[in-house]
């Protein structure tokens, strides 16, 4: 045993966030010192959390109370196996965008590098903060400051008017979100104001009040994790956001949501229903799907990956529903399964998001460009990036070996159980969840094509794009550190769920057994039903490839003759005939019209200077959002006229009240 | 019923005249008038005040009853004169539309007030207690008052004229307030007298009148 508990380890690397934060002060201007060097050891703290909370996945729960805090409150803090699952993704991206942060920053952009240094750390320390709270106060706090800093961090170009606006708009569901939350601790106290969450534990809800409860959760989280129809504020707030934090929001932010609701539903409520799973389910399944169709619609880079990210967050939210189902039906097993395969697609997407939104900062520093229609043929001037970004590529569009598969393998292997189900219904119904996100993972798949292509591969779009140079050493580490994770994650599941499987049994009580499985061959339930050995497709994949340039290398005449690929003899291809990313997503967009509120502007016929423009955004702003604006600016209105601006009207408002209440009194 | 001493009789006559000029306030249109009756009422305050510390024997009253007289009767109704007649509205009037309505409310406010300090003149337990109703009915009355008037001049008045009824209210109450809060209400009340002198001169300066309907043009348009 170490001299430390895990416990205090952590929280001392916490607060060393704080503590690198506030020196970012010292020397606010100074991109060398708060830019590059306090990056670099936020950075090694990050590292030191990931490895307490890889110790800390199988030791048994810590607990600790922090003298500070409001009287009678103090901050109760637990480190157990789901936040050690949750400690471990936060601490190794955060390994990754730290380092790439050290590279990235510049003088001159908005906040100053020692704010922006406060604020990114703070955010750090506040994730982890949420993570070990064990008590209602400890939670909130660590959520507001976590909500407060990201969106500091939103708008670190604040002389931007739409960055501004974005900022807002994130903040406002945040503290939606928020009150949802408070509201649902306040559901679990049941009456006893105890608001440690061991009292909550120990207390066993009603019915009607545990859905209270999570529903109130499900809507709180559910703002902050951005599924559909509360996901409006993502796509606007995660391009907005320098690329290191787009990635954090993305990749660590969104999480905090899901482990709030696997805290609340599973470990706080204790006993769930199985029909809240379907409600999981079906809003997981739909943000899945709407989040992939709007990320093929979309023609800036970070505003696909806002939209992929949605789509992530739903299936990872299916998963969960999937598990509550199992759960409250009593099929602990399968619930652990899904438990498992949605754990494991957070810390895929957890990586490969991050990855792939700094790949896209270290193409807008090269190129200071975020629409698609002028990048392009970026591969050739930054092979670094381009080879690190195509691994997450291909790993978030489920391409086997690599991480993204397997999780949505297991995910999948999970629906295929679901005819077990006691309900006649539901395991008719189910099945299609499965085609749904069969569906997603296509369209995934389909979107990342286009992302790739569209940015790295052709011919660039623009002239100044060959003068784009490839991103620095630290940036170049950060991303190798974030592919390198996606292809252990993807090489390694059986020991990955190993290490997942404590959460899983302090979740919903039995993890996944060994079922005849080697370290290389993975085997959920039974190796009959199915397994997967993703070190034995990679040997195989590789020797295919090997085999084949062997072969070609053999038997070539060796007469080598160079020209554009695909321009079919035409010989005078330039930039404009390629696929463009409206081009790409046009079938896309063509198949699912229904979602999609579009304005298009089609040249005539006889335009000299003909030009082509669409434009596409979220019904559910329309649907929803505007009418509600409408109903919040009539009732305010009403209110409005109260104030008729005579001060005799003022004081007999006063007047009447005072009688009132000395009648109430007097009553 | 036993008869009253003669000082808690001249106690009683203290608060009804206080009630009286609430009442003549509530009715007054001229502006020189109310300062005057403010005055009045002030004097009538500082007896009262005095009375009870004869009474009691409390020293702190007696400091209290010179405070009243020294702000209340003199330095404000002079304060007050000074800004009329720079101001010149020395012979402004009220456009009130409904004295006798306004006085027939007042009434009902009274009857109000003297529910409402039943309750509490039986928890207290000084021998001023009858007098609560009093001090209530001449606060809601002064409110009134101030509703009712649209020159700041006269809302002004009405506004000190209800400082003299929690005055008077918390004498009976629990026999004054602290020293410590009664200096520090008597400061508040001379610090916004004479912000709101300031303010006089602005406002006329804005809309050549101190007439309070004009600030209607100060709303926002929706």
């Amino acid at each position: 045993m170490m001299g430390m508990s895990s416990l205090s380890t952590c929280l001392a690397l916490l607060a060393g966030w704080i503590v690198i934060g506030i020196a970012g002060l010292a020397r606010p201007m100074s991109v060398r010192f708060a830019g590059r060097a306090l990056f670099l050891a936020g950075a090694l703290c990050g590292a030191g959390l990931a490895l307490v909370s890889l110790w800390a996945l199988n030791a048994p729960p810590e607990q600790a109370v922090l003298p500070i805090g409001l009287p009678d409150l103090p901050f109760h803090l637990r480190l157990d196996a789901l936040s050690a699952v949750f400690l471990l993704l936060l601490g190794v991206t955060s390994v990754g965008t730290s380092v790439f942060g050290a590279g990235y920053f510049r003088a001159g952009e908005g906040t100053a590098p020692g704010l922006l240094c406060l604020q990114y750390h703070v955010f750090l320390a506040s994730m982890g903060f949420v993570l070990i709270a064990n008590d209602a106060y400890a939670f909130m706090f660590a959520w507001e400051i976590m909500a407060l800093a990201s969106y500091f961090l939103v708008t670190t170009q604040h002389r931007i008017a739409e960055i501004r606006r974005a900022g807002f708009l994130y903040l406002l569901i945040a503290h939606l979100g928020a009150l949802g939350i408070l509201l649902c601790f306040g559901v679990l106290q049941g009456g006893h104001w105890e608001m440690t969450f061991d009292a909550m534990r120990a207390l066993r809800l009603g019915p009607q009040w545990a859905t209270c409860a999570f529903l109130l959760a499900f809507f709180g989280f559910g703002a902050k994790a951005g599924l559909v129809p509360l996901h409006v504020w993502l796509p606007e707030a995660h391009p907005a956001a320098p690329s290191p934090v787009s990635a954090l929001m993305s990749a660590v932010m969104l999480k905090m949501a899901l482990y709030g609701i696997l805290r609340v539903s599973f470990d706080l409520i204790g006993a769930p229903l199985w029909w809240w799973g379907l409600i999981a389910l079906g809003v997981g399944l739909f943000s899945a799907l709407y989040g992939v169709v709007f990320a093929a619609a979309q023609t800036d880079m970070k505003r696909l990956l806002a939209y992929s990210s949605i789509e992530n967050i739903g299936i990872a939210c299916a998963g969960l529903g999937l598990a509550l189902v199992f759960a409250g039906l009593g099929m602990a097993s399968l619930a652990a399964l899904a438990v498992i395969a949605m754990l494991y697609h957070c810390l895929n997407h957890a990586l490969m998001k991050s990855l792939l939104f700094l790949g896209t900062g270290a193409v807008l520093h090269a190129t200071g460009q975020r629409n698609l229609g002028k990048l392009g043929g970026l591969m050739r001037y930054m092979p670094w990036t381009a080879w690190l970004t195509l691994i997450g590529a291909l790993a978030i569009a489920s391409l086997p070996p690599l991480n993204g598969f397997v999780s949505e393998w297991l995910l999948l292997q999970a629906f295929l159980f679901t005819d077990q189900i006691p309900r006649t219904f539901i395991n008719m119904l189910l099945p299609l969840g499965a085609a749904v996100v069969a569906l997603s993972a296509a369209l995934a798949a389909y979107v990342m094509v286009k992302f790739y292509g569209v940015i790295f591969l052709g011919v660039p779009r623009e002239g100044t794009l060959v003068r784009a140079h490839d991103c620095g050493r630290l940036e170049r580490f950060g991303l190798a550190w974030l592919a390198a994770g996606c292809v252990l994650l993807g090489l390694l599941p059986v020991q990955v769920i190993a290490r997942l499987n404590a959460a899983a049994i302090l979740l919903v009580g039995t993890g996944l057994g060994e079922h005849g499985q080697r370290w290389w061959l993975l085997a959920p339930l039974t190796q009959g039903r199915a397994s997967y050995g993703p070190i034995a497709f990679f040997v195989g994949v590789l020797s295919i490839v090997l085999l084949t340039a062997l072969v070609v290398r053999l038997f070539y005449h060796g007469r080598v003759r160079f020209s554009l690929p695909w321009d079919c003899g035409f010989g005078q291809l330039d930039a404009r005939m390629q696929d463009s990313a409206e081009g790409f997503g046009q079938p896309v967009r063509h198949v699912f019209q229904p979602f999609f509120r579009i304005e298009r502007e089609l040249p005539s016929a006889f335009d000299n200077a003909p030009k082509y423009r669409v434009i596409v955004t979220d019904r559910v702003w329309y649907a929803l959002y505007e009418p509600l604006v409408g109903l919040v600016r009539r009732a305010a209105n009403g209110v409005a006229w109260l104030q008729q601006g005579r001060v005799t009207t003022y004081l007999l408002y006063g007047f009447v009240t005072l009688l009132v209440l000395l009648g109430v009194v007097l009553a | 019923m036993a008869p009253l001493s003669w000082d808690l009789q001249l106690l009683n006559v203290c608060a009804a005249l206080l009630l009286l000029l609430a009442f003549a306030m509530l009715s007054q249109r001229r502006i020189v008038t109310l300062v005057d009756l403010l005055a009045l009422q002030g004097a009538v305050l500082c007896v009262a005040t005095a009375l009870v510390a004869w009474r009691t024997g409390k020293s702190h009253l007696y400091l209290s009853a010179l405070l009243t007289l020294g702000l209340k009767v003199l330095f404000l109704p002079w304060l007050l004169r000074r800004l009329i007649r720079r101001l010149d509205v020395y012979w402004d009037t009220e456009p009130m539309a409904n004295i006798g309505g306004t006085m027939l409310l007042g009434l009902l406010i009274v009857i109000f007030a003297f529910g409402l300090a039943q309750p509490i003149s039986a928890l207290a337990n000084t021998s001023t207690k009858s007098t609560i109703g009093i001090a209530v009915a001449v606060t809601l009355l002064a409110f009134l008052t101030m509703i009712t008037r649209k020159k700041a001049m006269s809302q002004i008045v009405g506004f000190l004229s209800m400082e003299n009824g929690l005055f008077f209210a918390a004498m009976s109450a629990t026999y004054g307030m602290p020293m410590v809060v009664e200096l520090g209400v008597a400061l508040d009340v001379l610090v916004a007298m004479l912000v709101l002198g300031v303010f006089f001169f602005q406002i006329r300066e804005r809309f050549e009148s101190l007439d309070l309907h004009h600030f209607e043009s100060l709303k926002e348009e929706k």
